[in-house]
């Protein structure tokens, strides 16, 4: 083996391959101003948390990873392009029910309007409906109530124009209460239709 | 479980089971791209395929983009991603269940920029959401980043 070689071969096992370029990872604000958290760990093992607005980790192809400042602006100009191809944020829409029923009153015919409009305003949109109740009840009837509700909400959209392949049913039964409560307590707020528009 | 039913789904899991070998993966779509403009490209199966607006994404696909090239994909958990021009984004895994909220979304961005908006996986748990880079991995609690990874 060459000298060449053997070093080679020394950089590989005991350095790593470089296997690509620089890579940046940057933490913005959400929508609502709060601020995630983002763990960047490197195949060395080393570990940055990013856990402020605009905080940046940079690490190199070795795995050396460094935090970093850097300006809004060139972040800005950095991601010009992923940033203009976002989707449009999803939209939420919520149809209520009453007590142990899956039956709609005619009052949640604004809200549906208010679908379709938001459907219209969108490329190629789609719609995942999500069934709700409140905290009355056993899990798995309330799991099938959710669903029933869901189904219900569907079958208007649909008698309202909307193509069934756009529509997904989802049930969350009581695992998600709009407003939190005790067990066993009979809130109007908690049953209810949420619409997604995506 | 109605027995009815318990039935019903045996059947299914059973014809499900001798399809298998026929349907090399699940083909349940997961998301779908919402923004494209320039060349972008859906790798699936081996093959490249020309994506625009309106066209699903699969888990275990991979998204491409040419030189003057930008996506954005809507996916079923309401997480957001787009890509800027000669990127490439691979799905290796996608799962998620709509009751439960239970998930993974495995990613790996090998070239090229990335924005996130974490959905309802990241949000039920905070490990459920990785990003893949050539040296290093991101765990994601969430919500909004950007990654890029130069050439």
């Amino acid at each position: 083996m060459g000298f060449a070689a053997a070093i080679a071969l020394w950089v590989a096992l005991v350095v790593g391959y470089p296997r690509g370029g620089h890579e940046m990872v940057v933490l913005l604000p959400d929508a609502d101003g709060k601020v995630g958290t983002i763990v960047v760990e490197t195949d060395k093992g080393e570990q940055v948390v990013l856990n402020s607005a605009y905080a940046t980790a940079r690490a190199d192809p070795v795995g050396t990873v460094k935090r970093e400042t850097v300006k809004e602006e060139e972040i800005r100009q950095t991601f010009q392009s992923a940033l203009a191809a976002q989707p449009k944020k999803p939209v939420s829409f919520t149809i209520y029910f009453d007590t142990g029923s899956d039956e709609l009153g005619d009052a949640m015919k604004p809200e549906i309007e208010r679908v379709l409009a938001e459907m219209k305003s969108r490329e190629s949109p789609e719609v995942t409906v999500i069934g709700h109740t409140d905290l009355v009840g056993a899990n798995e009837d309330n799991d099938d109530l959710s669903v029933k509700r869901a189904e219900r909400v569907r079958d208007v959209l649909v008698r309202f124009g909307v193509p069934a392949d756009r529509i997904t049913v989802a049930g969350r039964g009581k695992r998600e209460p709009a407003v939190r409560t005790s067990q066993g307590v009979d809130e109007p707020r908690n049953r209810r239709v949420v619409i997604d528009v995506r | 479980m109605r027995p009815a039913r318990a039935v019903c789904w045996r059947g299914l899991l059973i014809a499900l089971l001798c399809l298998a070998p026929l349907v090399a993966q699940a083909v349940e779509d997961i998301a779908q791209i919402k923004v494209a403009k320039g060349a972008v490209f859906i790798e699936r199966g081996g093959k490249r395929l020309p994506a625009k607006v309106g066209t699903p994404v699969r888990a275990t696909d991979t998204i491409i983009t040419g030189p003057d090239g930008s996506v954005g994909i809507s996916f079923v958990d309401n997480s957001l991603l787009s890509m800027g021009p000669n990127s490439e984004l691979a799905i290796d895994r996608f799962a998620f269940n709509s009751t439960t909220h239970e998930g993974t979304f495995n990613t790996s961005l090998r070239k090229g920029t990335l924005a996130v908006v974490s959905g309802k996986i990241a949000k039920q748990s905070p490990t459920a959401m990785k990003v893949k880079l050539p040296a290093s991995i991101l765990g994601v609690r969430g919500t909004v980043f950007l990654v890029r990874v130069e050439e």
